[in-house]
């Protein structure tokens, strides 16, 4: 770097430019807020809804799955999972679980959920599954 | 050592590399249940394991930035650190809450440890490596404000060089941005977005000024190039990262029910994110090459000059590689992902921490640097988790582009798990890899305790 480019001004340009692009990142935020109502279905949030949020966090579910694709990549995409089984098909599949697991193979632990608490986590990933999230996962596979 | 208080860095550096062991333990855990899916089930479940791979991973980096820190901060401002004290207070505080956490997520269930912990008074707990419980989360935010009170306090008594006021706003930006940790909005779309805030804006943003601020601190004072040159350089570095980090964030908006501009803000941005790593690289050779003198200290060299190489590939060209939305469309969520993680993390910040800590334990021990025996084993180590880092991305790449053809591009897309065991050779093969790191690991931990009789006495 040549003498006429100095200590102050490479230290001028980081903090103008850093601010500069730290309020443009807030702008977005801001305008991204004010467009989320429509596309993240938050008049569907029900008390239920909350509900199975909770189990999905308390359980760890994203510790092997992924949901809109963020998260562990042990198992399953769960973001589509009501379009690829189907309300009693997610269900059945929870409470089937073997509980000393399957040998060999990964398995799901088995969670012992109630009816109420699987009808939760079925309506938050249903609630999921209607996000509008630009058209992802780019078939029913997740 | 020139300061006495400098002295506080060394049980920090012991607790990284123990912690740092224990996580590597786990990856291998973690590799073969990918392989062997009911290897230690139901006793220590894939989500289990993971989580103590992770969170050992963010506090061993943590105890390593905090031990660079106290180390640095002194000789930067040229006075004793304000309260050596309350740095060893803090320690124990931070290692002890460290070790309860990992315990409680191997003792009882997570769901359990949710109900005792309090997880109902403020619900912050199971989102990706935010999980740790509220008293650990509550703890971490204590342990950053009183590190960062002692630290600005020397500061501000002291000199402000370029240096100490770069790595004093990284750190100030790591303890506001984990703030975010404690908003979990019932709107999962609300939770991811501001979810990214601690999570991008700290391993893409605010670490990275960690990262630059260590580097420039070993690079003058292994090559002895002037002050002036290198503080010049590292603002220039710190001003690329952030300006294309912080609106790089998008490059996680593009499918988590956000608006569709971020691909375009977000592609754009995080296509430019290289650049700062590839200043850095560029940087720490043309440092090296104009060297004013010979450190006896080659593997704190070494290790400096492969965390630019390293962060360049893992972060930048990895990062890269499914960072534009199109691509990223098909790549989301898959094994492309894990690559690039792994060997971002471990080239900007295991990198740095090992360098931090190859450069001041010799001093902290109380010579310039180890003898020949000792660096040759440190550096054989580097070469073998270096080498063995690669390999695992490698195999992860090979493993995502096969998983996104099985399962989301070929004409009959594949179910996960019937993709996941066609996969199965490529996760042997990181699992080997990841033994491979393993070795060099303990070779690493061995040249702590080799040669020490032999001492080097230069300046």
């Amino acid at each position: 770097m040549s003498g006429a480019f100095t200590k102050s001004m490479a230290r001028n340009i980081f903090y103008g430019g850093t601010t500069f692009f730290f309020l443009l990142f807030l702008a977005l935020s801001f305008d991204t807020h004010s467009q989320l109502p429509k596309r993240d279905m938050r008049q569907n949030i029900t008390p239920q809804v909350a509900e199975g949020k909770k189990l999905w966090e308390v359980n760890n579910c994203i510790g092997c799955h992924t949901l809109m694709g963020e998260g562990a990549y042990f198992a399953p995409e769960l973001g589509n999972v009501i379009a690829r089984y189907g309300d009693e098909g997610v269900k059945g599949f929870i409470k089937s679980r073997p509980k000393e697991g399957i040998p060999g193979r990964r398995s799901m632990p088995q969670f012992n959920f109630t009816d109420e608490q699987l009808d939760a986590i079925v309506a938050f990933l249903k609630h999921v599954n209607s996000i509008n999230d630009a058209n992802w996962p780019p078939n029913n596979q997740g | 050592m020139q300061f006495k208080s400098q002295a506080v860095a060394k049980p920090y550096f012991i607790a990284a590399i123990g912690l740092f062991v224990g996580q590597i333990l786990f990856g291998l855990i973690l590799g073969l249940q990918y392989v062997i899916g009911d290897f230690l089930f139901p006793a220590i479940p894939f989500n289990v394991a993971r989580m103590v791979h992770t969170n050992l991973l963010i506090v061993w980096l943590l105890f390593g930035f905090m031990g660079g820190a106290y180390y640095m901060i002194p000789e930067e401002s040229e006075t004793e650190l304000f309260s050596p004290k309350l740095a060893l207070i803090l320690f124990w505080t931070f290692l002890v809450a460290g070790a309860l956490t990992i315990v409680g997520y191997l003792a009882v269930p997570y769901a359990t440890l949710a109900e005792l912990t309090g997880n109902n008074i403020l619900e912050t707990m199971g989102r990706e490596f935010l999980e740790q419980p509220l008293p650990t989360k509550l703890g971490i935010v204590v342990v950053a404000l009183g590190f960062l009170f002692n630290l600005t306090m020397t500061v501000l008594k002291g000199k402000k060089t370029a240096i100490s006021l770069v790595l004093l706003i990284g750190l100030w930006g790591l303890a506001v941005f984990f703030l975010f940790s404690f908003y979990n909005p019932v709107n999962v779309v609300l939770d991811k977005f501001f979810w990214w805030w601690t999570v991008h804006l700290w391993v893409e943003g605010v670490w990275e000024l960690i990262l630059g601020s260590f580097l420039a601190f070993v690079l003058i004072k292994t090559t002895g190039v002037d002050r002036e040159v290198i503080e010049k350089w590292l603002y220039v570095i710190v001003t690329l990262t952030l300006i294309t980090g912080i609106i790089g964030t998008g490059h996680h908006y593009f499918w988590i029910g956000t608006p569709e501009y971020w691909q375009w803000w977000g592609s754009i941005f995080s296509a430019l994110e290289p650049i700062p790593f590839f200043a850095m690289t560029v940087f720490a050779f043309n440092m090296v090459n104009r060297r004013r003198r010979e450190h006896p200290n080659k593997a704190a060299v070494l290790w400096a000059l492969g965390t630019g190489v390293m962060a360049f590939l893992g972060a930048g060209v990895w990062g890269f590689l499914h960072t534009l939305a199109p691509v990223n469309y098909y790549t989301h969520g898959t094994q492309i992902t894990a690559a690039h993680g792994h060997m971002a993390f471990y080239g900007a910040y295991a990198m740095v921490n090992l360098m931090m800590i190859s450069y001041a334990m010799p001093i902290l021990r109380g010579r310039a640097a180890n003898g020949n025996k000792s660096q040759v084993l440190e550096m054989w180590s580097f070469w073998l988790m270096t080498t063995a880092i690669v390999f695992i991305t490698l195999f992860l790449t090979a493993a995502g582009i096969l998983q996104v053809w099985l399962q989301r591009v070929s004409d009959a897309p594949l179910p996960f798990m019937v993709a996941q065991e066609k996969i199965a050779l490529f996760y042997w093969m990181r699992e080997w890899a990841g033994v491979i790191f393993l070795i060099g690991l303990i070779v690493y931990i061995a040249s702590f305790f080799v040669g020490g009789d032999e001492r080097e006495t230069a300046k």
